[in-house]
This record gives structure tokens, sequence and C-alpha cells, in this order.
């Protein structure tokens, strides 16, 4: 973390507060808030609206987590299904599920919950399900054409047990003990319907460590994801949202893409910073592209250098990324991982690349055929697992998500 | 979660009460027309987040939070289920030994005037003996009040998988 996104006063308070973090354990969080709000000379006459109470709608015409300002922890999970599931006993699951995550968003314990106290602080947690084809076929329910596994890529090095499966669970908050009960109450009543295929972890920068709206980095430095629909506009209510040729139990809800992204630290450190930000056309110190000043600025793919080559080269990965197909566009939504270190050197880092389309083959595919063919980044990147997931729309309260299924 | 109150002077109502069952038509309006303001002791007893441990066989118990919205205490005496062959009011106490078990409760549940009575996993509990058929995670059991006025509260609670409430079990068979 670098100073100017640390602010020094930040820096002090989290000094003091952990000075009377000891005395104040016994008191519980709140109350150790309420200390350090005390004892700061200029302290407010009321305490500063805590994180922890924001909450996310969870019924409603679509699902919470996909236009949602994404939080900072997130934890995927996708559960098989036990053999000869039928649609009844889906949706006992589903109902219990839908219970679990209505009351845990909006800070209250579930049925059943045996550490309630874990569920006062959702900090904006949203669950988001998402229907592989093995759950829409118990269901009885049709299947839309992309709900499959993604088409090979000659980069892919998938790893089976990192991909597919038949529920997926996003469970999102910008609290991580709230992801870790959330996971764990979801995980309770999963049990005797369902085994876990895969759990896989994110993160992005902690609330308040740097400007809302702030694009994410990514574990290499680079600013991850410029190019994004904005919740509200026309282009996300037709491309996420969109009908496309979607079946009708589908209508409010879309596609979801996970790609699990290994990205090689200890060879990225051999790479200059200038090949660094050649690799992708935009600059590492705020992601303007490399024609440009400011991040948000349009990149001139005609620009030449003195020497008559393109400023942003024809093998960077924005330029093939980037479709002229306008419906080529999906929505972003990714997550940093850090891993234990594997024999391959001492990181284990990379990107939960998750992207939200109406049609994951006519809007994600074309657009990973281009990296597939070329883009200088796969030289350091590598995909290790895939997933594809149909997410259904939101539920009215009294009913379950996945009731338009049946 | 659905709830309804039946009142057993006025059978008809309890009649149409077993019929509409399912939905929340019968909770507002279950006295007869022209009836004077005089109320059963169900028709101010609701009951917050009930829920049924799951179980295949033999027994289980049932939770919530009982509320009262009335001026009066309101007793509940006993409970039935069709998914239990006999119910029994449970309190926990600490015996001589200062040991936690599991004891009928003597003259049954007090919810106080505009008060609540909590029923969970090691204290009061609703317990079910000689479960007619498994209690599966997710599906819904249905569950009759009577209360010492002589009307009846009826409510329904999911089953969900829960490993502690174990007391219950332990406690009974030893009272046996």
């Amino acid at each position: 973390m670098t100073d100017d996104e640390q602010p020094s006063a930040g820096r002090r308070l989290s000094r003091r507060h952990l000075l009377l973090g000891g005395a104040a354990a016994g008191i519980g969080a709140v109350g150790a808030v309420g200390i350090d709000a005390a004892t700061r000379p200029d302290a407010p006459a009321l305490a500063e609206p805590l994180n922890g109470t924001q909450t996310v709608p969870f019924y409603g015409v679509h699902q919470a987590g996909i236009d949602t300002v994404p939080q900072s922890n997130v934890a995927l999970i996708a559960l098989d299904l036990a053999e000869g599931t039928d649609a009844a006993t889906l949706r006992r699951l589903l109902k219990l599920l839908t219970s679990d995550a209505a009351r845990l968003s909006q800070g209250e314990a579930a049925l059943a919950d045996s550490e309630p106290e874990l569920a006062v602080a959702p900090a904006r947690l949203t669950v988001t399900f998402g229907f592989g084809p093995g759950l829409v076929a118990a269901a009885g329910g049709i299947r839309p054409a992309w709900l499959r596994p993604l088409p090979a890529f000659s980069v892919d090095r998938l790893d089976p047990a990192l991909g597919e499966g038949d529920l997926l669970m996003k469970i999102a908050s910008d609290d991580a003990l709230t992801v870790a009960h959330a996971t764990r109450m979801l995980l309770k009543d999963s049990r005797s319907f369902a085994t876990v295929r895969w759990v896989q972890s994110g993160f992005r920068r902690a609330p308040g460590s740097v400007k809302p709206h702030t694009t994410m980095r990514n574990v290499f430095g680079q600013v991850d994801g410029t190019v994004n629909f904005v919740p509200g506009t026309p282009d996300f209510d037709r491309l996420v949202w969109g009908a496309a040729n979607n079946p009708s139990w589908l209508r409010g809800g879309t596609g979801f893409v996970l790609r699990r992204i290994s990205m090689n630290l200890d060879k990225w450190d051999k790479l200059d910073r200038s090949g660094r930000e050649a690799s992708v056309g935009r600059t590492l110190h705020n992601g303007a592209p490399l024609t440009g000043t400011n991040e948000t600025d349009e990149p001139d793919f005609d620009a030449k250098t003195a020497i008559g080559f393109p400023v942003i080269a024809e093998f960077s990965h924005m330029r093939r990324a980037r479709s002229e197909n306008p419906d080529e566009r999906i929505l972003r939504r990714g997550y940093n991982y850090d891993e234990a270190p594997n024999t391959d050197g001492v990181s284990n880092s990379g990107q939960l690349f998750i992207s939200f389309q109406a049609d994951v083959d006519a809007q994600f595919v074309p657009i990973q055929r281009r990296i597939d063919e070329l883009d200088l980044l796969n030289v350091w990147i590598t995909p290790i697992g895939s997933a594809v997931f149909a997410i259904p729309p939101g539920c009215a309260a009294g009913s379950y998500i996945g009731d338009t299924l049946f | 979660m659905t709830f309804t109150t039946t009142t057993p002077h006025v059978l008809i109502v309890a009649a149409l009460a077993m019929f509409v069952f399912t939905g929340c038509a019968a909770t507002a309006d279950t006295t007869e027309p022209g009836a004077t303001a005089a109320t059963t002791a169900a028709e101010s007893l609701t009951i917050t987040d009930p829920w049924v441990k799951a179980a295949d066989t033999g027994m289980s118990a049932a939770f919530g939070t009982l509320e009262n919205t009335s001026d009066t205490d309101i007793n509940v005496v006993s409970a039935t289920s069709s998914s239990a062959t006999t119910m029994e009011l449970h309190e926990t106490v600490s015996d001589s030994a200062g040991v936690i078990v599991m004891q009928q409760k003597e003259g049954g549940f007090v919810v106080p005037a505009n008060g609540s009575y909590e029923l969970a996993p090691g204290a009061n509990h609703l317990m079910m003996m000689g479960l007619t058929a498994p209690l599966i995670a997710g599906v819904d059991a249905t569950f009759t009040l009577a209360l010492a006025d002589g009307s009846t509260f009826e409510f329904t609670a999911p089953a969900k998988d829960y490993s502690g409430a174990n007391e219950n079990y332990d406690d009974s068979e030893t009272n046996k």
C-alpha cells in the first residue's frame, strides 16, 4: 500500500484504536469504536456511521451483488447436488438458502443460526445464486444454449477441481468475518442436499482505503477494469439484464463467467516498467491509455511512435480485448486472490475474473477468443479454472430464488 | 410462515380455518361478523421465526418466539403436531447437582401480557416425540398450541439441519 492511498491521519487513528483495543476487547467491537471516537480531540458528538450496518436490499427484480458496488471480500462456492436430486428437493434447498441470504443480508441472524452475534454487521452482504446445467436439468427447466463449459482455449491449463458445478453461491461483503459466517450458515443448510465442489476467495481494497468507485488494481499493480457498464444505463439493461434468447425463467437474470487466472508474479518481476505498460497499453500510474493522460481517455489506436510503430501495440491486452462490435461487451466484477505459495515460487496469486453478460456465447466468448489468439499478457497469466452459471432473477418477499424455474 | 387462530366456540369459523390454513386470510377476521369485542387468547398470540430441528426418526423440538399483544397473560397448556405422536412443553433447569436437565414445564408456558416467551435450543422448547415421518430439511411442519381459554393457535415451521439441541434428546430418554 502506498502513502497516497492511506492518509497519515488514518494511520494515526488506527494506531490509537489498536492501543485501546486491548482494554476494550471485553466490550466488543462497537464498544471499542466508541472509545476510539471519544478519545479523539475533535470527537464528534455522534458516533460515525459504521460500515458494518450498511445493507443492500435482498428482494427485487434482479438478484443483488451484480449491480451492487463491488464489496471488498468475496467467497465463490460451487456445490454439486446429490445424485438423483429431484425438483421438490431442489425447491426445499433453494427456499432454505433464500431465507438465510435474505435474513443475513439485512443483519438478522438466520433461522437456527448458532452464532447470531456474527450476523449483526452485514457490511453490504449480498448472496448471489447461480445455476449450472445440472441444476437446470434437475429442475426440468430449459437450458440456455450458452450454459455449458466454455470452448477450450489454447492458453487454458484448467484444473477441473476449480471449475463448473451445479449451484453457485457468490457471497460478498465489506467484512471478511461476515463472509465467513454467511458461508458457514449457507453450507450448513446445503449439507444434506449437496457437496462442496470448490471454494474460491477473493479481495479488493478495504472500504475507505481509496476513493469510492476507484477502478480496482490487480496483483500486477495494473488498473484493471476501466471500461465497464454503469448500472441503470441502457447498455447495462440490454447486455446484462437483457432477454437475449434466454428461456423465460431467466428473465431478469443474466449469465455468469468465472475464469481463475493465475498471474505469475515471479516472472512479471523480470519485466521492466515500460514492458509492463506495453503489455496492456495503459500506464501503471493511473491506467491512462498510453496515448492519453487520464484513465478514462479514449485510446488512440492509430497513434504512432517517432519511428512508426503503434503507441498502443497490436499485441496489447487492451487492443485485443476490445471489439468493434458493441454487443461484445461484458460487466466485469473481478477480485484478486493471493494464496499460500506452491512449488513454483514464493507467490500463488492471481485474479478471479468474474463477468456478467446476458449471452455468454455472444458476448464473452468472442473476447476470450481474440485474447487466446494474441495477447502479450498471456506470457504472464494462465487460466486455471473456468465456470459458467445462469443467474436467475431476484424474487419477491415470501418467494425464493429460482421460483421461475419450477 | 403461516399461522391461523381458531375459536372453538364458533364451529363454522373453525371449519373455515381448516380449509384455508395455508393462507393468511383466516388470521384477521376469524370472529363471527357482529360478534362482540371479546377475543380469544389465540387472536393475541403470534410466533416469530419458528423453526424445527430436522430429524429422521424419534424425537425433535420446535422453537421460535411467542408474542402476546394483549393485556392478559396467555397460558399455553399443550401442543400437538401431525409430525409427532406426542408433544410436551419443556423447560431446562439446573438440578441439585448443577446439571442442566429438561423437564415438563409445570402449568405450561405463560406468555406475559404485552410480552414474549422464547423457545430456543437449550432452553424452553416444544418437544416432539415419536416422529410420524422423517422431518427433512426444508419441509414445513404444522403445530397447534392449545391455550387455557380453550382457543387454539396454529403455525408452521420449516425444518432445519441443526447439530445442537441435543439436551432435549438425552434428558427425555432418562425421563422415560
